[in-house]
């Protein structure tokens, strides 16, 4: 098949977000047509367009975008198709950062803690993963180190829930994990964005470094890689842009995992080359579920989080079957 | 224009690889690394390269320190080409064979230069059939020769190949090595490879070492490296050598003692 380069698909795949973003701001419970949007607050649905479903929408686009761009670094870096933020247990280091401030009640004191604290989770997470996965680089040790992580902290969260002082903090706490994009104001876009953009532009720059790491490690470093720099932006970046998404929306898993997996029959393997097209794919991505998630007919929305799982469960349950096919 | 090992020496945890081997490499010249499995061959290979750094001693490259090179000027000058490379995505030929040239790369991606050099690798290689393969999915000797071409893209001084006839059928290997030997006495680089085959050693090789236990059993041209005396000594098997058609042929009789 030909492949397409990876700037016309990021185009294509930007065509599509404009289209998602302006389907967004008009989809949900209330359906705000066109003349709403250019009432200038005549229509009591601006309010709705403006206050609620436009940093609504810039936080799905900003969030599948890092988780996107995530999953495809993540899996270029290990050589491994099945990396993903989530499920190597660095967005749930990330959440049990979050989680220990709504514990202990530092969350209120100002509106960065949670954030920062999402961050230095999710930079804990990728040091203790890249430490174990430097000894070894095989598939198996480093879906193990992510398990190994996941579980420890998801055993932490856990134990967060059972000793919370309060019922409220427990209902915090929950409600914070299930991740969604929900009632999200320009706060939380606020507090995203910085992270999100100079952590993706850290990753955007690591197409070479990791195009060489085809070669194993060995390979690129003949080819003049300087690993230890590749290694250290790729902890800082997935750290620095997972840990602000995480901080905003909560866990959101598989975005990672599948976005890059439905770009490459396009775009080829090379780790390079799914790097940008996975930004603009994971935005569209979620934007596209959580609109999904806003038509609903249930009596409460559906939280992004369940609705990707239930998306991306399967999704996973056929990649492992292709794979073991080919491995076998 | 010389590359150097000074007095490499290299242990992994207690067990000793390289004890103190010195030796000088000049460029025009196929020089083969020999020896039984675990001499050292590969770890000397890698010293060289600036890949494994050594406890004591160093590789020198026109008098500079190879491991004080940045990695790009010394990926431009020493092309490396691993004994089991890892291949982790199925990438076409031309792709794969384009990684070589990433210390070359400028900030806007490949130039005329670098397309040509890759397009001069996969031909040397022979390989132009085959340019838009997944790797992946080529036999062992496609795949051998794909490996070449990615270092050969480079367009370095320097080729150090670790078993890089692996895998290869006896018309291919004949291929490779005349490829070496035209890269060495018509381009001028320097080429060193480890070889298995003491016959394909004898008769392509420049010169020789005989690696032994981490230590140099001897550097000489091959008729003088690759005596019976010698090779049994090292190896450990009884050895006749014949004059064969082409060149000297190596024949083991079987374990000495």
């Amino acid at each position: 098949m030909k492949l397409r380069s990876p700037l016309a698909v990021s185009g294509v795949l930007l065509a599509l977000l404009v289209v998602l973003f302006a389907a967004s701001l008009c989809a949900g419970r209330v359906w705000t047509p066109w003349s709403a949007w250019i009432s200038h607050g005549q229509d009591p649905r601006w309010a709705i367009v403006f206050g609620l479903r436009l940093p609504r929408t810039i936080l799905a686009i900003l969030v599948g975008g890092a988780l996107g761009l995530s999953g495809a670094a993540l899996q270029g870096y290990t050589r491994n198709p099945l990396a993903d933020p989530a499920a190597l247990g660095v967005s749930t280091s990330a959440a049990l950062g979050a989680v220990l401030t709504l514990y202990l009640g530092a969350a209120g004191e100002a509106h960065w803690i949670l954030p920062l604290a999402a961050m230095v989770g999710a930079g804990v997470g990728v040091a203790i993963l890249l430490s174990l996965a430097g000894i070894s680089s095989s598939i198996v040790t480093f879906l193990l180190a992510g398990f190994v992580i996941q579980t420890v902290c998801g055993a932490a969260i856990a134990l967060a829930l059972n000793l919370a002082p309060n019922p409220w903090a427990v209902n915090e706490i929950v409600n914070w994990l299930m991740g969604s994009l929900a009632d999200r104001s320009v706060e939380e876009v606020k507090l995203a964005a910085p992270g999100i953009i100079a952590g993706g532009l850290m990753l955007l720059t690591l197409g070479r470094p990791l195009d060489a790491l085809t070669l194993g490690e060995q390979g690129a470093k003949s080819l003049g890689v300087d690993l230890s720099r590749t290694r250290l932006l790729m902890a800082i970046g997935v750290a620095v842009a997972v840990g602000a998404s995480v901080a905003v929306t909560g866990v959101i898993s598989f975005v990672g995992l599948i976005t890059p997996h439905l770009l490459r029959p396009l775009l080829g393997s090379r780790p390079s080359a799914v790097l940008l097209p996975s930004f603009v794919g994971g935005a569209a991505l979620t934007l596209a579920a959580d609109i999904l998630v806003r038509m609903t007919p249930a009596a409460s929305e559906v939280k992004l989080s369940v609705a990707m799982a239930a998306l991306g469960g399967p999704f996973f349950l056929a990649m492992l079957i292709s794979m073991r096919r080919r491995l076998a | 224009m010389s590359l150097q090992a000074q007095d490499v020496t290299l242990s992994f945890g207690d067990r000793p690889i390289l004890r103190g081997v010195s030796a000088g490499f000049d460029k025009g010249q196929v020089i083969a690394i020999v020896g039984p499995n675990g001499a050292g061959k590969s770890t000397l290979l890698a010293c060289l390269a600036g890949l494994l750094k050594p406890d004591a001693g160093a590789a020198i490259l026109d008098g500079t320190l190879v491991a004080a090179l940045p990695g790009r000027t010394r990926a431009r000058r020493i092309a490396f080409l691993a004994q089991t490379p890892e291949i982790a995505w199925d990438v076409d030929v031309h792709t794969f064979v384009g990684l070589g040239r990433t210390p070359h790369l400028g900030a806007f991606g490949p130039s005329e230069g670098d397309r040509a050099a890759i397009d001069a690798a996969i031909a040397a290689a022979g390989l132009e059939a085959f340019a838009d393969r997944p790797v992946t999915r080529m036999s062992g000797g496609e795949r051998a020769r794909a490996l070449i071409a990615r270092a050969l893209a480079g367009e370095t001084d320097w080729l150090l190949a670790d078993e890089p006839l692996t895998g290869l059928d006896p018309g291919h290997a004949l291929d490779a090595l005349a490829l070496f030997r035209r890269m060495a006495h018509d381009e001028g680089k320097g080429v060193i490879v480890t070889l298995h085959d003491l016959n394909l050693a004898a008769r392509f090789a420049d010169r020789v070492l005989v690696l032994n236990e981490g230590a140099l059993a001897i550097d000489a041209a091959p008729d003088v490296a690759l005596t019976p005396e010698i090779l049994s000594d090292v190896y450990g098997v009884l050895v006749r050598r014949h004059a064969g058609e082409v060149g000297p042929l190596i024949e083991v009789l079987g374990r000495a003692g």
